[in-house]
């Protein structure tokens, strides 16, 4: 028989039956529309954190003392080489693929100025950091090498420091005391927002490393808590990171063949942990959506069970003029194929709806990828045909004497 | 120029229903032949295995022994496929319940065995051939009509109409007037003398002797036996007795007036 006459008597035995036609999709038009949301959701997520994660820097490659890994026995805390100074000079004079280098030296307290006192962070970082990050001032001026070999006591101040230090007046070249040291503004960060983990990223005093370490910590210095380098291009980044290590470890004395007691991650692996995470609240959430699209598919074999008692006659009809097993087989396949394709396309139309929905009610980043669409419609085919087999396997199989005369 | 080939032929042919505790012989060695261009009455009580006969001649069951030729092909060892390619293109089927598809309109349900042809008719073609056959036996200008919106006698001839589109070597007919008043009877065994005229071999079951009456052989079953197998030697003819009809039909109404 041919397609187009099979897919005629398909429509014309779903039509008859309008109502159970369209409770025995429901399971499959829920089912695609759950997994087109849950997606879309995940995707978002991804795509978030993606594109803040682009905005860390460019061609950045971020230094760590110690190990993020706890395999074989190791050393207590505190007892991993810190990173140093030295490390610092010797990456600077040694290094022939990097852009910018920056030390972080993080400390924190209390903010005496303007309007009043504040609790923030302050990083101590080099005169490049400001284009390692990617980062932009608003008015004013970042300081120089100059500044940093002299531990000059200046800083650049984030705009929620601004708020509330400096509400109505122009902060830069205003005096503030950090840890009761007094510090010249010179210059103003851009707003950033907040970070992908929610953190404030505009609550930050940046300062020299040297001013940090050596003036501002007041002995509680925790020393240099990581390195930011910028390689000179994307192509160089795993050199860079090459070399990098390759002149720590001589700076550390670490001698062949034992491990590195510093890690080196770079933007590229950073994205990719934090899109495995994403990836796997994805399909957790595509799995949970699926197990409706497969109890939808259930609900189309018992329909399909019960079509096929009903025509039981009908299909006698046809063996008796000539049909072969396999016309039967492949008519009540297309039927419930066109049932579980059909509430495959009402299912992605939902699918979009319940997005723009969940999108307008949570303002959440939602995205609808034409994979997705394709896939989940695949996959809505694909249940048509494996819970559709069993009973148009059983049409196929009866008896034409016997399916005449049933009653 | 009559042609006197075989179209069936039966060599021993027993069916054996098994009921669990008891087997029922349906038919017990039957041995017959018929020929090219007969018209055939099988007659005989209910349980006779006069069904059973049509059945297996239909190629819709197969015989527990013995051997059945249809055009000189061995039936009895083909597989389902192969049967189903039989019922399509040598045989076609009338029902006593008629038997079509109630949801496709007379012409689509004479264009089905075209469908299942294999021979990859165009469209246009099978539609052709179907409205052929409809014209044949009379019901051009209702082929788009559905089942319900026919009577018994038309449902009938749609039915006639879808075993003769496939151009089968024999139309096999199980109580074909069964469901049908006895005007209507007689209308369809004009069709089927006229059908038979024309060359087409047709063998009927009926339990009626006034239907048996229109044929040219009968043959009369007994508890899964032949009991008798003769020629008809006073044939009526349908159409005559469906004049006759006529003019008393007009005569009574004559009388009204």
């Amino acid at each position: 028989m041919k397609w187009q006459n099979l897919i005629k008597v398909a429509f014309i035995s779903i039509f008859k039956n309008k109502m159970r036609t369209l409770l025995t999709m429901l399971g499959i038009i829920i089912g695609v529309g759950a997994v087109i949301v849950m997606v879309a959701i995940g995707e978002g997520a991804q795509a978030r954190i993606q594109s803040q994660i682009n905005s860390l820097g460019t061609n950045l490659i971020m230094i760590f003392p110690g190990s993020f890994q706890q395999g074989s026995v190791r050393m207590g805390a505190g007892t991993a080489q810190q990173l140093s100074n030295d490390d610092y000079d010797r990456l600077r004079k040694n290094g022939t693929l990097f852009q910018g280098i920056s030390p972080v030296a993080r400390t924190g307290g209390q903010v005496i100025g303007g309007a009043g006192n504040w609790s923030t962070g302050i990083w101590g970082v080099s005169e490049d950091f400001l284009n390692i990050r990617d980062w932009k001032l608003e008015s004013g001026e970042f300081f120089t090498a100059n500044d940093v070999k002299t531990q000059n006591k200046v800083c650049v101040i984030g705009k929620t420091i601004v708020k509330n230090l400096f509400p109505y007046e122009d902060p830069v070249g205003q005096q503030i005391r950090i840890r009761s040291v007094p510090c010249k503004i010179i210059g103003v960060l851009s707003e950033k927002g907040q970070s992908t983990f929610g953190s404030d990223q505009d609550d930050v005093i940046i300062a020299p490393y040297t001013t940090v370490l050596w003036r501002l910590s007041g002995g509680h210095s925790h020393g240099i808590s990581q390195f930011y380098i910028s390689a000179s291009s994307l192509e160089q980044m795993s050199a860079a990171q090459e070399e990098a290590r390759t002149i720590l470890r001589e700076s550390h004395k670490i001698p062949e063949g034992e491990d590195d007691d510093f890690t080196i991650r770079n933007q590229t692996e950073f994205a990719q942990l934090a899109t495995a995470t994403t990836q796997t609240l994805t399909i957790l959430l595509a799995s949970i959506a699926s197990i409706s699209l497969l109890v939808g598919g259930i609900g189309i074999m018992n329909i399909m069970l019960v079509s096929v008692t009903e025509r039981t006659r009908e299909i006698g009809i046809r063996m008796a003029i000539g049909a072969r097993g396999r016309d039967i087989l492949t008519q009540f396949l297309i039927e419930s194929m066109v049932l579980s394709l059909s509430g495959g396309l009402i299912g992605i139309l939902l699918g979009f709806a319940a997005t723009s929905v969940v999108q307008l009610a949570t303002e959440w980043n939602t995205v609808i990828t034409i994979p997705t669409v394709f896939i989940s419609f695949g996959f809505a085919g694909l249940v048509g045909i494996f819970f559709g087999f069993y009973p148009a396997r059983k049409a196929a199989g009866l008896n034409p004497i016997d399916a005449l005369r049933y009653e | 120029m009559p042609n006197t080939e075989t179209v069936i032929q039966t060599r021993n042919l027993v069916k054996t229903y098994d009921t669990g505790e008891i087997a029922v012989e349906a038919l017990k060695g039957i041995n017959l032949e018929v020929r090219h261009g007969e018209l055939v009455a099988i007659m005989g009580a209910s349980g006779s295995g006069k069904s059973t006969l049509l059945n297996i001649l239909g190629c819709l069951d197969l015989p527990t022994r013995g051997d059945y030729f249809l055009d000189g092909v061995q039936i009895n060892n083909l597989n389902r496929d192969e049967l189903a390619a039989i019922r399509n293109q040598k045989i076609g089927f009338v029902f006593q319940g008629f038997n079509l598809l109630s949801r496709t309109n007379a012409l689509e349900n004479v264009e089905m065995p075209l469908l299942y042809n294999r021979s990859n008719l165009k469209s246009k073609e099978i539609r052709q051939l179907s409205e052929e056959a409809l014209k044949k036996i009379g019901l051009g200008e209702r082929m788009h009509h559905h089942p319900n919106q026919l009577s018994g006698g038309q449902q009938q001839r749609v039915a006639i109409a879808r075993a003769l589109v496939n151009k089968p070597s024999i139309i096999l007919a199980d109580e074909p007037t069964g469901n049908l008043d006895s005007r209507t009877s007689i209308e369809i065994m004009a069709t089927f003398q006229e059908l038979n005229q024309q060359g087409i071999t047709v063998v009927l079951v009926t339990h009626e002797h006034d239907i048996a009456a229109y044929t040219k052989r009968v043959i009369e079953f007994r508890d899964g036996h032949i009991l008798k197998d003769y020629q008809v030697t006073d044939q009526r003819q349908a159409a005559e007795d469906l004049k006759r009809f006529h003019n008393s039909a007009e005569e009574t109404d004559g009388e009204i007036q």
